[in-house]
């Protein structure tokens, strides 16, 4: 077993072989982070840079710790306090950064591809930690060790996203790695959110929450995006709670052991209801919780070993 | 690649009578046993630290605990090697601070390994006292080591390989010499 990419870029490029080393790898991980001495020495001397053109706490933070329990140094880099605004292009402000020796940069950005384009003319390993409406890698990882830990397995679980999936990254690196481990994956939410495309990447698709939740092992919540909507792209955070929201009720049609996901941060009272996000069967916090040692892992596989030439 | 096998230095009995010789060594050697705790280094090492800690338990009815490390995290040659090496589970489910540690190898050569099994186990707490327990000591040390307890003096050369077989993961009890053929 090894794992053979230079960049993580998206799961597209993943095999299920390469997600099960990084889920396993991870497995390892966890201890770790329980220790009292939280660090062990592997990447000591790396150079990290997170660098996030897009604010983040969760995914920015769950790196910087990954990074540190592994003795690398990293430092963080985000627009509002940098040459961009000073308006450097993305590849100068990058190649500024590579001069400076760096082994890995983790790129947030709000353009689709642009952690592709960076790889394209970077020495340095590259992560995306987010890229415009395209894909999330890290978080379906971690998203997918979580289930993993809840249910053992992905094979034919029925695993329902709800909400603005149209817009979110998180949903679609999660119907890709999903679908390639062999999970039921429906897509649920307005139709405005959910064109009837997404068919193509081997999902179900309803815009009938009570019918698609009958029988769900997994139910991931994702985060109206206020700030990417466009006005009038639907009638009121009401309506949308009323028709999409996961409140109780609804929630009891799922499968008795079912679980709650959301990639965070959540609107309480808007797709999940306050109590429901504190249940028991709630489970946001594992993945934030998960999130480090998924990263830890990944760092581990991508900057382990002599420095190698495949370009994905 | 294919192995030549030059010689079979050990098969069950001898590996028996000889475990059963370094718990004699190590009873006599701690006084106060109930101190003390084995760490098996994977893989071998957890199967090797396991019969001794039966040995100890046959012989003086007290239950030593075994811990599970692995030293991945800890290697010296991270990014020399061509690929990562996969990364196993550490499991130790008791402290190890002032603690007298019993660390369990199969095969001691280089040094390496015990070097990064011991800067492991100083980050997860300070031992009273470390002792290392080895099947075979094979010499070529490349670090200032030395094992407490050693079940056979191994004189090898650098370009042989010593296989230490267990019957919990390869069926059988054996300590085999073998040698990279030169064929391809």
């Amino acid at each position: 077993m090894s794992f053979k990419h230079k960049h993580l870029l998206g799961i597209q490029a993943l095999s299920a072989s390469d997600i099960l080393t990084i889920l396993e790898t991870a497995e390892s991980f966890l201890e770790i982070s329980a220790r009292e001495v939280k660090k062990v020495p592997t990447l000591r001397g790396k150079t990290i840079v997170n660098l996030f053109f897009e604010p983040s706490t969760r995914t920015r933070s769950s790196f910087e710790l990954a990074a540190k329990r592994l003795s690398a140094d990293i430092i963080n880099f985000s627009n509002q306090t940098s040459s961009v605004s000073k308006g450097e292009s993305l590849k100068d402000t990058v190649l500024s950064l590579e001069a400076m020796n760096t082994d890995a940069i983790i790129v947030r950005h709000s353009y689709a591809g642009a952690p592709h384009f960076i790889s394209t003319f970077c020495r340095s390993h590259i992560i995306n930690a987010g890229d415009g409406a395209h894909e999330h890698p890290t978080q379906a990882l971690l998203d997918a060790f979580t289930i993993k830990q809840e249910k053992a397995k992905f094979k034919n679980l029925k695993v329902v996203i709800v909400g603005d999936i149209l817009h979110s990254r998180v949903a679609r690196s999660n119907i890709f790695l999903l679908s390639k481990m062999g999970a039921k994956v429906v897509c649920v939410g307005p139709p405005a959110f959910l064109p009837i495309e997404f068919q193509q990447f081997g999902t179900q698709i309803d815009y009938n929450l009570d019918r698609a939740i009958e029988g769900a092992d997994v139910i991931m919540t994702l985060r109206i995006q206020l700030e990417r909507q466009q006005k009038n792209s639907f009638p009121s955070i009401r309506e949308y709670r009323n028709i999409y929201g996961l409140t109780e009720e609804r929630f009891r049609k799922a499968k008795k052991d079912a679980i709650i996901m959301h990639p965070g941060p959540i609107n309480r009272g808007v797709e999940i209801s306050s109590d429901l996000a504190d249940s028991l069967q709630s489970i946001i916090l594992k993945q934030v919780e998960n999130g480090v040692a998924v990263r830890m892992a990944i760092l581990y596989l991508l900057l382990g070993g002599k420095d190698r030439e495949t370009s994905d | 690649m294919n192995e030549k096998i030059k010689a079979r230095v050990m098969d069950s009995r001898k590996i028996k009578r000889v475990l059963e010789r370094i718990t004699t060594e190590i009873i006599e050697r701690n006084r106060d046993l109930k101190n003390l705790v084995i760490i098996g280094i994977r893989t071998r090492g957890i199967y090797i630290g396991k019969r001794i800690s039966k040995l100890i338990k046959n012989a003086e009815n007290i239950d030593i605990p075994v811990g599970v490390l692995d030293i991945t995290l800890y290697r010296d040659d991270f990014s020399e090697l061509e690929a990562q090496h996969m990364v196993k589970k550490t499991e130790i489910d008791f402290s190890v601070t002032d603690k007298d540690v019993l660390l369990v190898d199969d095969v001691l050569f280089t040094g390496r390994t015990i070097r990064a099994a011991m800067d492991s186990l100083i980050d997860l707490g300070r031992p009273k006292t470390i002792q290392l327990l080895v099947l075979i000591d094979r010499g070529h040390r490349e670090l200032p080591i030395k094992a407490d307890y050693v079940g056979k003096y191994l004189p090898t050369s650098r370009r042989e390989i010593v296989h230490v077989k267990l019957k919990e993961i390869d069926n059988k009890d054996e300590v085999l010499i073998t040698e990279p053929s030169s064929l391809e």
